[in-house]
C-alpha cells in the first residue's frame, strides 16, 4: 500500500472531544501540586518522588524540578514498571518491560508516587505491590495529573491537578512530550482513540523497521 | 511478542524475537539482584520440569526461573516417573496435560523430543536440550553474556573450540549467532567438526593457535566423554595439549577477549584452572545470565496468549 491511498485514513480526522487541561493549566497544577507535597511533608526530609513508566516517569521529573525550585533540595528520582505486577497478565501482554530504577534507601522514605490518570486504581494497586517489594516505606502519596473516576479498588489520590468526571466510553489521557508532540489532557471518544492509537502505532513500527533496515 | 509458540530451537527465532528475549532478561537481571526475588506474574500458573536425563544447573536454573515469576511448578525426573514403566513420552506428557498445565519444560536424552511434546500438548514448551540437538536456552544466556560484556552482537568473532559434532550447545549457539551476525569459526580434530561447517554458515579450522588471535569470544566446549562412541579422539591428555586454553595460550588472546563455557568444566582437559578462573573467563556470568534468561523465555512464551496490548 502506498503513502497515497492511506492518507485518507491516517486518523488525521480524529481528534478529541474536549480538551481540559492545556499546557500551561498542567504546568500550573504540578506546580501547585509540588507546593502541596512539600506542606503535608514538612518539607524535603526523606522525600522521594516515584514515577510509575512510561508518563508518570517524566511527570516526576517534572515535579522533582518544580521541588528543588521552590525548596532548594533535589529529592530522589525514582521509576517503577509495574507490567510484572498487574493483574491483568495473560490478558493484556506487555511485550516491552522498561526498568525500574529506585536510587535511594526505600526503607523509611516518603515516597510520592506519580502516575498520569487515575481511573479503575488497578495501576495503583500493582505500584504499591511493586514498591514493597524493594523496601518498607515509611509512608506512601499518591499524585496524579487526573482523577477521572470509576474506580474499582479502594484507592485515592492525596494530590490531583484535576477531577474529570468522565463516562466509561470514553478515553481520558494525558498527552506528553517526548511521547507526544504537545501537553494536554484530552478526552477522547474511547473508538476514535482506539483508532487513533492503532494507526500512530503502525506509523511508529514502520519508522522502527525502517530504521532497523537502515542499520 | 515472539513469534513462536515454542521454544525448541534457535533457528525458528528471528533477530527480533532474541532483541525481545535478550531486552527482556535485562529486566529480569535487575529483579534478580535485589533482596525480595519473587514476582506475582505468573501466579496461578504451572509449569511442569520434564527432566528425563540428569541435569544440575539447567534443572536448577529452570525451576528458579519458574519460581521467580510466581509460578507453580512440579518436577518430574526420568528415573521417578512412569517412563522406567515402559510409559511412553506421549503418555506421560497427556497424562500431565490432563492436569491443566501450561507449560512443560523439557530436558530429554532423545532428540526430538521437546517437538513431540509440542505437538501432543496445547501448553508451551521449552527445550532444555535434547540428546545431541539443540540446548536454546543456552544459546540465548550465551548471547546475553556476551552482548552485556560487549555491548554488540553484531560482528563479534566467535571461536567454538571442541567436539562440535556432539553438542547441542553448537546446535543451537552457531545459528543465533548467525542470525545476529556474528562470525563463528568451529576448531577442533576433524572427527569433531561437521563435515560442511559451511551449511551452518561457519568457517572451520583445525588448529587453534590459527584462530586464537583474532577472536573476541572463545568458547570451550566440554569434552563429553559420556557422548563419545570410542574413537572419536585418541586421548584426553592429546586433546588438552591440542585444543586446550592454559595460561601460556590465553596470553595470546586479544586483550579484551573473554572465555566462555557451558559447564560443566573438565579442569585440565579443555581449561585450565588458571584460565577457568582468570577475569577472562565469564563462565559464572553465564549461569548468572541464565535464570533471568529463562525468565524472559518463559515469561514471553506465557504472555503471549492474547495480542491484546496493554495500555
Amino acid at each position: 500500500m502506498t503513502e497515497q491511498t492511506n492518507r485518507p485514513d491516517d486518523g488525521r480526522g480524529l481528534a478529541p472531544k474536549t480538551v481540559v487541561m492545556d499546557e500551561e493549566a498542567l504546568g500550573r497544577a504540578l506546580t501547585r501540586i509540588a507546593h502541596e507535597i512539600l506542606e503535608a511533608n514538612d518539607g524535603a526530609d526523606r522525600l522521594a518522588v516515584v514515577g510509575i513508566v512510561t508518563r508518570g516517569k517524566v511527570l516526576a521529573k517534572m515535579l522533582v524540578d518544580r521541588i528543588e525550585q521552590i525548596e532548594g533540595v533535589r529529592v530522589p528520582l525514582g521509576s517503577l514498571d509495574i507490567s510484572l505486577y498487574r493483574d491483568d497478565y495473560g490478558h493484556r501482554l506487555s511485550p516491552v518491560l522498561h526498568s525500574t530504577s529506585l536510587p535511594f534507601d526505600v526503607d523509611g522514605s516518603h515516597v510520592v508516587l506519580v502516575d498520569d490518570v487515575l481511573f479503575t486504581g488497578r495501576t495503583i494497586r500493582a505500584a504499591l505491590d511493586a514498591l514493597m517489594d524493594y523496601g518498607r516505606p515509611q509512608c506512601v502519596r499518591l499524585a496524579v495529573v487526573v482523577d477521572r473516576g470509576h474506580r474499582e479498588l479502594p484507592i485515592r489520590a492525596d494530590y490531583v491537578g484535576k477531577n474529570v468526571p468522565s463516562a466509561r466510553s470514553e478515553t481520558v489521557r494525558l498527552a506528553l512530550p517526548p511521547f507526544d508532540d504537545h501537553a494536554a489532557v484530552e478526552i477522547w471518544d474511547a473508538r476514535d482513540w482506539a483508532r487513533a492509537k492503532e494507526l500512530r502505532d503502525r506509523a511508529a513500527r514502520a519508522d522502527e523497521s525502517g530504521k532497523e533496515a537502515r542499520q | 511478542m515472539l513469534s513462536v509458540r515454542n521454544l525448541i530451537n534457535t533457528p525458528s527465532l528471528t533477530r527480533d524475537d532474541i532483541r525481545q528475549i535478550l531486552d527482556t532478561a535485562a529486566t529480569f537481571e535487575q529483579v534478580n539482584s535485589r533482596t525480595i526475588k519473587k514476582l506475582p506474574t505468573l501466579r496461578g500458573r504451572t509449569i511442569v520440569n520434564l527432566f528425563l536425563e540428569p541435569s544440575t544447573r539447567t534443572k536448577s536454573s529452570f525451576e528458579l526461573a519458574c519460581k521467580r515469576l510466581g509460578a507453580d511448578t512440579l518436577s518430574v525426573a526420568g528415573s521417578s516417573s512412569s517412563v522406567v514403566k515402559g510409559e511412553s513420552l506421549v503418555d506421560t506428557v497427556l497424562t500431565l496435560d490432563a492436569m491443566n498445565v501450561d507449560m512443560f519444560i523439557c530436558r530429554a536424552k532423545y532428540a526430538g523430543s521437546p517437538e513431540i511434546i509440542a505437538r501432543t500438548t496445547g501448553a508451551r514448551v521449552i527445550n532444555a536440550g535434547d540428546g545431541k540437538h539443540a540446548h536454546p536456552t543456552q544459546a540465548l544466556l550465551d548471547l546475553y553474556t556476551m552482548r552485556k560484556r560487549f555491548g554488540r552482537l553484531e560482528g563479534l568473532r566467535v571461536g567454538i573450540v571442541g567436539d562440535s559434532l556432539h553438542s547441542r550447545v553448537v546446535g543451537s549457539l552457531v545459528p543465533a549467532l548467525r542470525t545476529v551476525g556474528a562470525e563463528v569459526t568451529l576448531v577442533g580434530p576433524a572427527t569433531f567438526l561437521p563435515a560442511a561447517p559451511e551449511a551452518l554458515g561457519a568457517t572451520s579450522c583445525a588448529r587453534i593457535d590459527d584462530v586464537l588471535g583474532d577472536l573476541d569470544v572463545v568458547y570451550m566446549l566440554r569434552v563429553q566423554n559420556e557422548r563419545l562412541d570410542g574413537a572419536a579422539i585418541p586421548s584426553v591428555r592429546e586433546y588438552a595439549a591440542l585444543y586446550g586454553l592454559d595460561a601460556r595460550r590465553a596470553a595470546r588472546m586479544r586483550p579484551e577477549a573473554v572465555v566462555m563455557h557451558p559447564g560443566p568444566v573438565n579442569r585440565g582437559v579443555e581449561l585450565t584452572s588458571e584460565v577457568a578462573d582468570s577475569p577472562r573467563a565469564l563462565i559464572l556470568n553465564q549461569v548468572n545470565a541464565g535464570v533471568s534468561v529463562r525468565m524472559a523465555a518463559i515469561y514471553l512464551l506465557l504472555g503471549g496468549e492474547s495480542d491484546v496490548v496493554s495500555d
